[in-house]
């Protein structure tokens, strides 16, 4: 793995990092791929990929009316709000600040 | 009697007996808590006001059930609608559920006291409890000692006798490695077995609760308050629970117990292949059938396990924008910056890693060759537990290398934490059930450090792993042993 890559990555992944951290985590992350190459020493071509360890169904509940959260308890945790909505900045336009 | 030094049990039986009050129990539990933790730092939060107000409530009569009275503790991964629920994370500092977890509405119908949540390291990424937002947690066996992770507060809570019982989440070993590590016992249910509603997701397909305790019997006890199926979770399995899972001195008939070569590897610290090997002289003796088995694909659990739960989490964590709830920055120039700063912030450097990596191994061009490979070896991980259990009731190995590891030993070299976790994380990938109990002790340096053995077993059997550990925990006294640095109150 190359810092570029880890630069690449971090973006996908919404994170911003110093130089100190690409440096850091580019070292760390190519060791872990290195020892996860261990996975090519199999013949896996006729395995079929399994996802979840138990076989799984899709599960529907009752299509019943109930109560959800309030907007009060919604917005409760939200670091900005103007009730009954979540604050945001600006996606269009000029930059307004958080 | 102290209410701190019996079993939950024990001490669920004086209450109802009335030879010791809930209120003097709680009081007993508070007291240890501020004692200890400053020194060991197990506690995230503690609810000693409303704890004392349910003791007595259990005390008039108000409050009744199978853990009545029974002061106990919760992993901070656990959403309670009292305190705060924060994974140990910048990310979440304040965050206030609106709704409780299933098994934390279990615990209290059940007439459990919360005593408060227990540190953890941060969102149950790692395997010392070294990344927690608010500093480490010490092992009580040894103060330069991590108490193994994510679960380490849990577990060192309980290893300390600052609650009767504790919850704990366990995704590649989450609770059996701190359970080894601080010398009590450790349960990872079968996937699905215990409702996964109101815990903060980091592995979907892997994460799931279960008790920490002193003895088997308190854990299967805890479990089965626990156990059962979930409306609110899609992947909780409707499977009866045993009405007498909870009878852990039902002795097994024929019992075959299986021995793994990939298991007794010469890397391990000599004393844990001791300790196997006297667990298995102990299983002879009680006559069971000591027989081979093979695992061949054990090697290949890390690879599969970073990648899987990398890839999962990468997906769930996605959920911390900093606009719904958790750490926003004050910086932010748009949205999308928002979104960045927010989570460069809230999140500590292991998560971070976790998330690149999954992201990595997620993305285009990487896929096949990381993603897709890793969901077909641990098809082939699965297949080798099935096999294995044609021939054996359980696996018998160790649950880790050895003993608790120094702190800071081994915090710049990642990959060194992930492989500490080597015989954990294949059950947890084959979602069978898996138990840690004490099973010795070794000498590192000078200190008496607990070892943990553990115990494997089918899907779903719990009932029956839980009374194979019980024969084993009947023949010895390593159960018995408290730390002595934790001291006394």
């Amino acid at each position: 793995m190359t810092e570029q890559q880890v630069r690449h990555v971090a973006k996908l992944s919404r994170l911003r990092l110093s130089d100190d951290q690409v440096h850091q985590f580019t070292e760390q992350l190519a060791d872990v791929l290195d020892y996860v190459a261990k996975l090519n020493e199999l013949d896996v071509e006729n395995v079929e990929p399994m996802a979840h360890a138990m076989d799984l169904l899709n599960v529907l509940r009752e299509d019943a009316e109930k109560q959800g959260l309030s907007v009060e308890e919604a917005l409760g945790n939200a670091p900005d709000a103007s009730p009954p909505f979540f604050k945001v900045p600006k996606v269009l336009g000029e930059a307004s600040g958080a | 009697m102290n209410p701190t030094e019996t079993t939950l049990v024990e001490l669920r039986d004086a209450i109802a007996a009335k030879d010791v009050s809930a209120e003097q129990a709680t009081r007993a539990y508070l007291d240890r808590i501020e004692s200890l933790d400053g020194k060991l730092h197990a506690y995230h939060e503690v609810f000693a006001e409303r704890a004392m107000e349910r003791a007595r409530d259990v005390d008039a009569g108000k409050l009744t059930g199978a853990l009545a009275g029974v002061p106990v503790a919760i992993k901070d991964v656990l959403a309670t609608q009292r305190g705060t629920t924060t994974c140990s994370s910048r990310m979440l500092e304040g965050f206030k559920a609106p709704y409780r977890a299933t098994v934390v509405r279990k615990l209290e119908e059940a007439g459990a006291i919360i005593l408060g949540k227990t540190n953890m390291d941060e969102f149950a990424m790692g395997s010392s409890c070294e990344h927690c937002a608010w500093g480490p947690v010490t092992n009580p066996w040894g103060e330069n000692r991590v108490p193994g992770g994510s679960s380490g507060g849990a577990a060192a809570a309980m290893a300390a006798d600052m609650c009767a019982g504790s919850i704990g989440s366990d995704t590649g070993g989450s609770i059996r490695q701190p359970a080894s590590l601080c010398g009590v016992v450790g349960l990872k249910p079968t996937y699905g077995r215990v409702s996964r509603w109101g815990l903060v997701a980091f592995a979907s397909s892997l994460d799931q609760l279960g008790p920490f305790s002193h003895t088997i019997a308190d854990a299967a006890l805890l479990l089965k308050v626990m156990a059962g199926h979930d409306p609110l979770d899609s992947t909780s399995a409707n499977i009866a629970v045993p009405d007498d899972l909870d009878d852990v001195d039902i002795k097994p008939e024929k019992l075959r117990i299986g021995l793994a070569k990939q298991y007794m590897s010469d890397q391990n610290d000599p004393a844990m292949n001791e300790a196997i090997e006297k667990a298995k002289q102990v299983y002879q003796q009680l006559g069971a059938e000591i027989v081979e088995v093979d695992l061949p694909h054990t090697d290949y659990g890390i690879p599969v396990y970073y990648i899987v739960a990398t890839a999962e989490a990468s997906s769930n964590l996605a959920r911390y924008d900093g606009v719904h709830y958790g750490h926003r920055t004050t910086q932010a120039e748009d949205l999308v910056d928002l979104y960045s700063r927010s989570r460069s912030e809230g999140f500590g450097d292991e998560v971070k890693r976790r998330i690149m990596l999954g992201t990595y191994a997620l993305s285009s061009g990487y896929y096949d060759a990381y993603y897709l490979r890793a969901l077909k070896v641990r098809r082939l991980i699965k297949q080798d537990f099935d096999s294995a259990f044609e021939k054996c009731d359980a696996i018998l190995c160790p649950t880790t290398t050895g003993p608790a590891f120094k702190m800071g030993e081994k915090t710049d070299d990642p990959l060194s934490m992930y492989l500490n976790d080597v015989y954990t994380v294949p059950a947890s990938l084959a979602g069978i059930p898996g138990v840690t109990l004490p099973g010795g002790f070794a000498d590192a340096e000078g200190q008496r450090l607990p070892l943990g053995i553990q115990l494997l077993g089918p899907a779903y059997q719990e009932a029956k792993l839980l009374r194979i550990a019980r024969c084993y925990e009947a023949q010895t006294d390593h159960h018995r042993a408290r730390p002595t640095t934790a001291g006394a109150v």
